[in-house]
C-alpha cells in the first residue's frame, strides 16, 4: 500500500498547492516543499525498514506490491511493485521534487498555483512510471507526465519556450507511441501463445519471439528510451527543452525524466527481448560511444552556459548506455550510480545557471567571467560540482564511470577504450565552464550578490550525497544488487538464445513478490 | 406488421410526437426556455421509451427497421449527444435569435433521422433516414440569420449532399437491378456466399456509387472537400450535431453490415478502405496543420479521426467491434465539450469565436473554457487520462490484433503531427498574451461569466471524458454486451 500512498501523495498535494496557491502563492510553495519532504522521509524509512530484506535469499527482489483489476477485459492491472532499483528511483523522485520546489521558490513569480500542481503532477507521474510493472499502466503514466513537463517549459520558459516545449512534446510522442504499438504487439503475440491476453510485465518476461519480431519489438520500446535518455541521433529536443525550461524544469528533466529511459531499457527492453538486444548490442554501444564523445565536443562548442551543461547530459548519459548494453553486474551497478550521481550533479548545475540568470539575466558564458570576486559561495559550488562532472575521485560520479567502464572492458575493449577518452573531453568542458566563467578577467556588468541561505543549503545538499556516494557507494549498491541480479537472471548475457532460462527466471521473479492467491486478471475471450 | 411492433417502435413514435409538439408548442407560446424544456422533455421521454423497448429483446420491424441491443445502445447514444446540443444551443440562441422554437424542431427531426439511419435494415429505410436528417440539417445549418456564412454553409451543404444522395440512388439501384433484393442483410449474405452475384461492372459500379454516399456522410478523403467549410460556416452547435450524430448515426450503420460482409484482408475493396483510412489520417492531420481557424482545424482533425476509426474497422475480432464503438463516445463526448467552448466564446453580435487569435489568452480571462477547451484537444489527441487516449489505445490494440502493422505506423506517424495543431490551440490560450480586439468582437476580452447551462454541460462532459480516460470498465463491459449481438 506505501506504493499506492507514494503514487497517490504529489497527486494530492498538487491539487491543495493549486487551490491554496490561488489565495497567497507562498503557500503554494511552502505545501509543495512539506510534500516532497514528507515524501522523502517515508520513502527512506521504507527503505532503512525494508533494507535487511534485500539480502534474504528466495524473497524475491520486490519489497513491496500492490496488485489490482483495472481493466480486466483487456488484461490490464493496476501492478505496482518495487525492488531496491525502483524505491531508489522514487526516493530520488521526490528528493529532485523538494529541490525543484525550492530552486523555483524566487524564479517562479506568476501562476504559481498552477506551476506547483504541474510540478508536483510530473513528480507522481514520475513515481508511477518507477514503479509500474503493468505495460499498460508503465505507458498511461508515461504518457501522462508529457503534459505537466509541456506547460512547466512552455508557460514558465525563457525566450524560445514554446519552440522547445513542443519539440520536447513531439519527439517523445512518437517514440512513444511507437512503443505502445510494441507493447500491444507482445501482448497480442503472447495472448496467442498462451491464450492469457495480459500486460502483466512478469507474465510476458517469457514470451517466445522469433530473433526478427523479438527485434523490431525491440526497437520499438527502444524508440521510446533512446528519446528520454537521449542517445545520439534522437538527442535534439534535449539542448532546447533544458536550456528553455525553467530551473525547476531543467532539474526535473535533468535528474528524473531522462533517467526513464536507462530505467525502462533496465527493467523493460532488454530482459523483454534479451536475445535481440545482446544481438544487436555491438550497434547500440557504438552509439554509446558515440553520444559520449559527440556531446562532449558539442559541450565544448557551446556560448550558452545552460546549453553546455545539456549536452554533457548527452554524454553522461552515452555512459548509461554502454553500461546497459554491458550487462553484468558491474556495468549496471556503475549505471545505477551514474543515474543517481548525475540527476544531483547536472541537476546541482542547472541549478546555479538559474541562480546566475536570475541576478545576471544572460547565459552568454561570453558576458561573463570573475565572477569568483563576487560570489565566491557560488564559484565554490560550481567547482564542486564541475569537478563532480568531470569524475574526480571521491565524488560519485567517479565510481560510477569507473564502475562502468570495468564492466565494459570484458565485453568490448575499443568501446571502452573509446568512452575512456570521454572522461578526458567532460575535464576540459568542465573545467572550461569554472575558467570562463569564475576565473578569468573581471566583466564590470557580471556583478552579482552571493548565494543566499535557501541557495547554498540546497546545493550543499546536492554536494552531500555525490560525497557520500564517492566514499561509501556500498548501501546504494547492496540496495540495487538483487534487483538487478534477477533482471541479469531473466536476460543472460553468455547465452545467445535464453529463452527456456529466461522462462525459468521468469517464473523465480513471480514467486518472489506474489501471494499464491492473487492471480493476475486475464482477459481470456477469444479474439 | 403485428400489433405488438408498435411498442417496439416506441422510441420513434415518442421522437416522432415530440417533434410535433415543440413545433406546435412554437406556434403559441414564445418563451424560448419552454421550447428548451419541451425539446429535452421530449429526448428523455424517447429515452425511457427506449428502456421499454430493450424489454422486448432485439427484433426486427417490418422488413426495414431492427431494434437490437446494438441499435439500442446507439439510439440512446444520439439522444443523449442530441440532448447535450440542446443545452449548449439555448445559451447560443437566447443571444442572438429572436425565433428559435423551429429550431429544436429541426433538431429533434434530424436525430430522428439518425436514429432510423442506425436502425436501417433495407435500401429504403437507409435513404430515407439519411435524407430526413439531411434535409433537417440544411435548414439547421442556415437557421440563425445573423451571419450571411450561415446561409451560405446551409447552401454548400445542400448541393452536395443532394448530389451525394443522387450518388447513393443511383448505386442503390445498380444493385438492386443486378441482385433483386434491397434487403441489407441479403446484401451482405449474397456478398459472402458469392451466390449467384458475379461481379458484374453492374454490381462494382453500384458498390462504388454507395461507398461515395457513405464517404461523403463521413468526411473521410478523398469526399472530405465540404467539411472544413460547413464546419466554419455553420452555427457552432450545428456543427457539434454535424460532427457527432450526423456522421456517428453513419459509422453504425456500417459498423453493422461491413462486418456481416466481412471482407478479407486484401481483397479489393479492403485495399480501397484502408487507402481512405490512411489518406484520410494522412491529409486530415496535415491540412489540419495549416489553419489558424479553430473550427476549420476542428474539421481537419475530425477526418482524421474518421480514419482511425476505419483502422479498427479493417480488424477483424470482437474486439475491433468495441474499439470502434468506445472511440465513437469518446469522440462524442470530446467533440461535444470542444464545440460548446467555441459556442459559449461566440458573442451575441452573431461572430463565431473561431480565429486562433480570438483564444489568445483565454486562460486568464476564462479559465474554465480554457481548461474544458485544452482537456478536450488532449482527449483528441489521445493523451492519458483523458477518453480519447483509451480509445486510441483500443484502435491500436484492435489494429495490432489483426497485424495491420502498415496502418497502424501511419497512424502513430499521423497523430504525433496531430499533437502539434492541438498545442498550437492549447499554447494560443495558455501562453500567449491577449491581442487587443476591437471593440464589440466575438470573444470579448473582459471575463464574462459563463451561462448556467453551458457551464453544467461543459463540466459533464469534461468529466465524463476523465472517467472514461481512468476508469473506462464499464462502458467497455456495456460495450462488448451491445456489439455481441452483431455477426
Amino acid at each position: 500500500m506505501i506504493l499506492v500512498a507514494l503514487l497517490a501523495w504529489p497527486f494530492v498535494a498538487g491539487i491543495v498547492a493549486w487551490v491554496a496557491g490561488r489565495r497567497r502563492p507562498e503557500a503554494a510553495r511552502w505545501v509543495s516543499a512539506l510534500a516532497m519532504a514528507a515524501g522523502l522521509v517515508a520513502v527512506i524509512v521504507e527503505w532503512v525498514l525494508k533494507a535487511p530484506d534485500f539480502d534474504l535469499a528466495g524473497h524475491g527482489p520486490f519489497v513491496a506490491s500492490v496488485h489490482a483489476a483495472w481493466i480486466p477485459q483487456l488484461g490490464i492491472s493496476f501492478f505496482l511493485a518495487a525492488d531496491g532499483f525502483s524505491l531508489l528511483m522514487v526516493a530520488l523522485c521526490y528528493a529532485i521534487g523538494l529541490l525543484a520546489v525550492l530552486s523555483s521558490w524566487r524564479e517562479v513569480t506568476v501562476r504559481v498555483g498552477f506551476f506547483h500542481f504541474m510540478l508536483l503532477w510530473t513528480i507522481a507521474a514520475l513515481v508511477g512510471v518507477f514503479t509500474a510493472l503493468d505495460l499498460f499502466l508503465f505507458y498511461f503514466l508515461f504518457e501522462m507526465m508529457l503534459v505537466p513537463m509541456y506547460f512547466l517549459i512552455a508557460i514558465w520558459g525563457h525566450e524560445r519556450r514554446v519552440y522547445a516545449a513542443v519539440k520536447f512534446f513531439l519527439f517523445t510522442q512518437i517514440g512513444g507511441l511507437l512503443m505502445l504499438v510494441a507493447i500491444l504487439a507482445l501482448y497480442v503475440i503472447h495472448g496467442r501463445q498462451t491464450g492469457v491476453y495480459t500486460f502483466d510485465y512478469l507474465r510476458l518476461l517469457g514470451t517466445h519471439l522469433s530473433l526478427t519480431t523479438a527485434t523490431w519489438l525491440m526497437l520499438g520500446f527502444f524508440a521510446a528510451f533512446a528519446v528520454k535518455l537521449p542517445a545520439v541521433p534522437l538527442h535534439t529536443w534535449l539542448p532546447d527543452a533544458h536550456t528553455q525550461a525553467p530551473t525547476a524544469g531543467s532539474l526535473v528533466l535533468a535528474a528524473l525524466l531522462i533517467k526513464i529511459g536507462a530505467y525502462g531499457m533496465i527493467r523493460f527492453m532488454v530482459p523483454l527481448f534479451p536475445h535481440a538486444a545482446f544481438h544487436a548490442a555491438p550497434v547500440f554501444m557504438g552509439l554509446a560511444v558515440l553520444g559520449i564523445l559527440y556531446g562532449a565536443v558539442l559541450a565544448f562548442a557551446q556560448r550558452d552556459l545552460k546549453r553546455l551543461v545539456a549536452y554533457t547530459s548527452v554524454s553522461h548519459m552515452g555512459f548509461v548506455l554502454l553500461a546497459i548494453f554491458a550487462w553484468n553486474t558491474l556495468a549496471l551497478q556503475g549505471a545505477v550510480l551514474e543515474i543517481v550521481c548525475h540527476a544531483f550533479s547536472t541537476g546541482a548545475l542547472f541549478a546555479i545557471v538559474g541562480l546566475m540568470q536570475e541576478r545576471l539575466h544572460t547565459r552568454d558564458m561570453d558576458k561573463m567571467g570573475g565572477l569568483w570576486l563576487t560570489a565566491p559561495g557560488l564559484g565554490a559550488m560550481a567547482l564542486v560540482f564541475a569537478l563532480a562532472s568531470l569524475g574526480l575521485p571521491v565524488l560519485g560520479n567517479f565510481v560510477a564511470e569507473f564502475l562502468i567502464l570495468i564492466g565494459t572492458w570484458p565485453v568490448s575493449e575499443p568501446a571502452t577504450v573509446l568512452a575512456a577518452f570521454g572522461l578526458v573531453a567532460a575535464t576540459v568542458y568542465s573545467l572550461w565552464i569554472v575558467q570562463r566563467v569564475f576565473q578569468g578577467r573581471e566583466t564590470p556588468a557580471a556583478v552579482m550578490p552571493d548565494l543566499t541561505l535557501r541557495e547554498a543549503g540546497m546545493l550543499a545538499a546536492m554536494a552531500a550525497p555525490l560525497l557520500w556516494l564517492g566514499v561509501y557507494p556500498q548501501p546504494i549498491l547492496n540496495t540495487v544488487r538483487p534487483g538487478l541480479d534477477a533482471l541479469q537472471r531473466v536476460a543472460v548475457r553468455t547465452t545467445p538464445a535464453p529463452t527456456s532460462a529466461a522462462g525459468a527466471a521468469a517464473a523465480l521473479l513471480r514467486t518472489g513478490e506474489r501471494s499464491p492467491g492473487s492471480a493476475a486478471p486475464t482477459s481470456e475471450e477469444p479474439r | 406488421m403485428k400489433p405488438g411492433d408498435i411498442v417496439t417502435l416506441l422510441p420513434f413514435i415518442a421522437l416522432t410526437l415530440s417533434a410535433v409538439i415543440v413545433m406546435l408548442a412554437g406556434t403559441f407560446h414564445t418563451s424560448h426556455r419552454l421550447t428548451v424544456g419541451l425539446t429535452l422533455g421530449g429526448l428523455a421521454w424517447t429515452g425511457a421509451m427506449l428502456a421499454v423497448t430493450a424489454t422486448r429483446g432485439g427484433r426486427q420491424v417490418t422488413d426495414l427497421l431492427l431494434l437490437d441491443d446494438y441499435t439500442l445502445f446507439f439510439i440512446g447514444l444520439l439522444v443523449l449527444t442530441t440532448a447535450g446540443v440542446v443545452l449548449i444551443s439555448y445559451g447560443y440562441l437566447e443571444a442572438r435569435e429572436e425565433h428559435p422554437h423551429d429550431y429544436y424542431t429541426l433538431l429533434l427531426l434530424a436525430t430522428l433521422g439518425g436514429i432510423a439511419l442506425v436502425a436501417s435494415t433495407h435500401f429504403a429505410s437507409f435513404f430515407l433516414g439519411l435524407e430526413v436528417l439531411s434535409v433537417s440539417l440544411y435548414t439547421l445549418i442556415a437557421y440563425p440569420r445573423s451571419r450571411a456564412s450561415f446561409i451560405e454553409a446551409g447552401v454548400k451543404y445542400l448541393i452536395l449532399a443532394a448530389a451525394t444522395a443522387a450518388f447513393l440512388l443511383f448505386g442503390m439501384a445498380l444493385v438492386y437491378a443486378e441482385l433483386g433484393t434491397m434487403s441489407l442483410n441479403a446484401l451482405a449474405t449474397l456478398h459472402i456466399t458469392g451466390g449467384g452475384a458475379a461481379e458484374t461492372s453492374l454490381l462494382i459500379g453500384g458498390f462504388a456509387l454507395i461507398i461515395v454516399g457513405i464517404g461523403f456522410k463521413l468526411g473521410v478523403v478523398p469526399f472530405h472537400m465540404w467539411t472544413p467549410d460547413i464546419y466554419q460556416g455553420a452555427p457552432a452547435p450545428v456543427t457539434a450535431f454535424v460532427a457527432t450524430v450526423s456522421k456517428g448515426a453513419m459509422v453504425a450503420l456500417l459498423l453493422r453490415y461491413f462486418r456481416q460482409v466481412s471482407i478479407t484482408p486484401h481483397e479489393t475493396v479492403w485495399i480501397i478502405f484502408a487507402a481512405i483510412a490512411a489518406a484520410s489520417m494522412i491529409a486530415g492531420n496535415l491540412l489540419a496543420l495549416l489553419q489558424a481557424n479553430v473550427k476549420r482545424l476542428l474539421a481537419y482533425s475530425s477526418i482524421a479521426h474518421l480514419g482511425y476509426i476505419l483502422v479498427a474497422f479493417l480488424a477483424v475480432g470482437r474486439t475491433a467491434a468495441v474499439a470502434v464503438t468506445f472511440y465513437l463516445v469518446a469522440y462524442f463526448v470530446t467533440t461535444l465539450g470542444a464545440f460548446g467552448v467555441v459556442a459559449e466564446l461566440s458573442g451575441p453580435t452573431g461572430a463565431e469565436a473561431e480565429e486562433l487569435d480570438d483564444y489568445r489568452g483565454l486562460a486568464a480571462r476564462r479559465p474554465f473554457l480554457a481548461a474544458t477547451l485544452a482537456i478536450a484537444l488532449f482527449s483528441l489527441a489521445g493523451i492519458p487520462l483523458t477518453a480519447g487516449f483509451i480509445g486510441k489505445f483500443y484502435v491500436v490494440d484492435a489494429g495490432a490484433g489483426s497485424r495491420l502493422w502498415w496502418l497502424l505506423i501511419v497512424l502513430v506517424a499521423s497523430s504525433t503531427i496531430g499533437l502539434f495543431y492541438y498545442t498550437r490551440v492549447v499554447v494560443a490560450m495558455y501562453v500567449r498574451q491577449p491581442v487587443e480586439l476591437p471593440e464589440g468582437s466575438p470573444a470579448t476580452p473582459l471575463a464574462a461569466p459563463t451561462g448556467r447551462t453551458i457551464g453544467a454541460v461543459l463540466a459533464t462532459v469534461t468529466a465524463l471524458v476523465f472517467v472514461l480516460g481512468v476508469y473506462p470498465s464499464p462502458l467497455i463491459r456495456l460495450l462488448e454486451h451491445v456489439v455481441a449481438g452483431l455477426p
